[in-house]
């Protein structure tokens, strides 16, 4: 099935209300991120698209590919080249394989013509996400949470191949975010972003706002918001640099904050 | 009368499945009755009564292998369900030695998995996973997508013509097709049948000759370097 677009139409919040964003559309190489406090409902929403909700969910969404309606009990029972991949906060490598062996053995199940090199390619990417490269011959389960989840998108980018990517919050993982979203983009996918992270958020296509079970509305960044985001893109590696002196065992000063800022031109 | 038995290993998600299952048929206005058969100690009985206030029993195996108990009780227990005005009887069982299956011929038997027990485990496991109709996958929710597609390749390489269902138990998502199949099983007629067959029977230890080594039994008996062989009149 060759997927172009995903469509999901709104369903009902928590109150049973009608969702206020009666539809929202997927197009191939879209980054969407959805945001909302805690317990708003942003897993049950990508839950809803892996599982082609069709009414039959508590929500009561319905998800449509190219604006048809899809059959979900032929679509998630064929798992093999099931369209979507999920990667969530509580996801893991649980197999002691080596990484090496594991991608081969994934890349047969996916019946890959040219294994060796989509394993390379899976571990080269992998390597650019995380800040420490990965050991073909570590087993899977010593891998780092940064590792882990570098490998876990590389493998669903690259061997899985999924059209549609979900990511539930996995900014916490020591990944440059900025790298995989622009890495990211190189491949036509969907890729829907479960995010707190202002980065992550503000370099997406579009941001879906949830609140009390339901979608409220949909913000598109316009030209003062991209300034914005620039700006916040330099906070955010101005504390990034700083999470850096602190991880290594340094000690912070003043002064050193001072001429950060002053480089910004945020003080003169 | 449908009947419906669910086999699996120990602590896969048996019972949260079968949970969704009721709580799902309920809802469709059917009326199952439960049957769990264990080994030493089980509480779903108490579960089901408590949430659903289905008709429960608890077979213990004891000394019986429980797909030996199985066989045993099962006729009875149509009966008791048939006497509870239920259309369905649910049985869990707990797969043990992996040699048998508890399956019936003309009833739906599917297993519990979890996704976390390692690639290899649809390897391991035999006719209970190879004799069942579906293969419900548990506790997705917890590895990897890739580890989730090649367990599923797996499964499909040990039981070709198998349904994979793939769930996360605590909220029953994706459990729907298993509860539509539930519903589309046909009528149990009898006699039933087990529908593999039992491994081959190495009578003096099963009548509870405990002393070691192939030359102390009769019957069926193998040394460690060569095949089976008949010992005795």
């Amino acid at each position: 099935m060759k997927i172009d677009s995903i469509k999901i139409m709104g369903g009902f919040d928590k109150s049973g209300a009608n969702e206020a964003v009666e539809e929202v559309i997927f197009k191939m190489g879209d980054i969407a991120s959805i945001v909302g406090p805690t317990g708003c409902g942003k897993t049950t929403f990508i839950n809803d698209i892996e599982l082609f909700a069709n009414g039959d969910t508590p929500s009561g969404r319905k998800l449509l590919i190219n604006d048809l309606p899809v059959n979900a009990d032929e679509a998630v029972s064929d798992r093999h080249d099931h369209p979507v991949a999920l990667i969530s906060q509580h996801t893991n490598f649980l197999s002691d394989l080596p990484v090496q062996d594991f991608l081969e053995i994934h890349g047969s199940v996916r019946q890959h013509q040219n294994i060796p090199s989509v394993v390379e390619e899976t571990l080269e990417f992998a390597n650019k996400l995380t800040g420490e490269p990965l050991i073909r011959e570590s087993p899977m389960t010593e891998l780092s949470g940064g590792q882990t989840r570098a490998l876990l998108i590389a493998d669903a980018v690259i061997i899985g191949n999924a059209p549609i990517i979900l990511l539930d919050e996995i900014e916490n993982a020591g990944i440059h975010r900025t790298r995989a979203l622009q890495l990211l983009k190189q491949y036509e996918k969907i890729f829907i972003f479960v995010t707190h992270d202002p980065r992550i958020a503000l370099l997406s296509d579009f941001r879906i706002v949830m609140e009390n079970g339901g979608m409220t509305k949909i913000i598109v960044g316009d030209e003062d918001e991209k300034a914005v985001a620039k700006e916040i893109s330099k906070l955010d590696d101005v504390l990034l640099h700083f999470r850096t002196r602190i991880r290594s065992g340094e000690q912070l000063t003043s002064h050193e904050l001072v001429a950060h800022l002053k480089s910004l031109g945020y003080l003169t | 009368m449908k009947l419906v038995i669910c086999a699996g290993p120990a602590t896969t998600g048996k019972t949260s499945v079968l949970r969704h299952v009721v709580r799902r048929l309920l809802k469709k206005g059917s009326s199952p009755s439960y049957l769990k058969i264990d080994v030493l100690y089980a509480d779903e009985q108490a579960i089901m009564e408590r949430e659903f206030a289905i008709p429960s029993k608890t077979v213990y195996s004891g000394e019986l292998c429980p797909d030996h108990c199985n066989v045993m009780v099962l006729g009875d227990a149509l009966e008791w369900a048939e006497n509870q005005k239920s259309d369905l009887l649910l049985v869990e069982t707990a797969g043990l030695c992996l040699r048998c299956s508890p399956y019936v011929e003309g009833s739906l038997g599917f297993v519990v998995l979890e996704a976390t027990s390692g690639m290899n485990l649809p390897r391991k496991i035999g006719p209970m996973l190879t004799l069942a109709d579906m293969a419900v996958v548990t506790k997705i929710d917890l590895v990897s997508q890739a580890e989730r597609e090649v367990f599923r390749a797996r499964i499909k390489e040990s039981a070709r013509e198998i349904r994979v269902v793939e769930t996360d138990a605590l909220y029953g998502t994706g459990i729907d097709p298993l509860i539509k199949t539930i519903s589309e099983a046909k009528e149990i007629v009898f006699p039933l049948y087990l529908r593999g067959n039992p491994p081959v029977g190495t009578c003096t230890i099963c009548v509870g000759k405990k002393e070691i080594g192939w030359k102390q039994h009769f019957g069926v008996v193998r040394p460690l370097e060569g095949e089976i062989f008949y010992r005795g009149e």
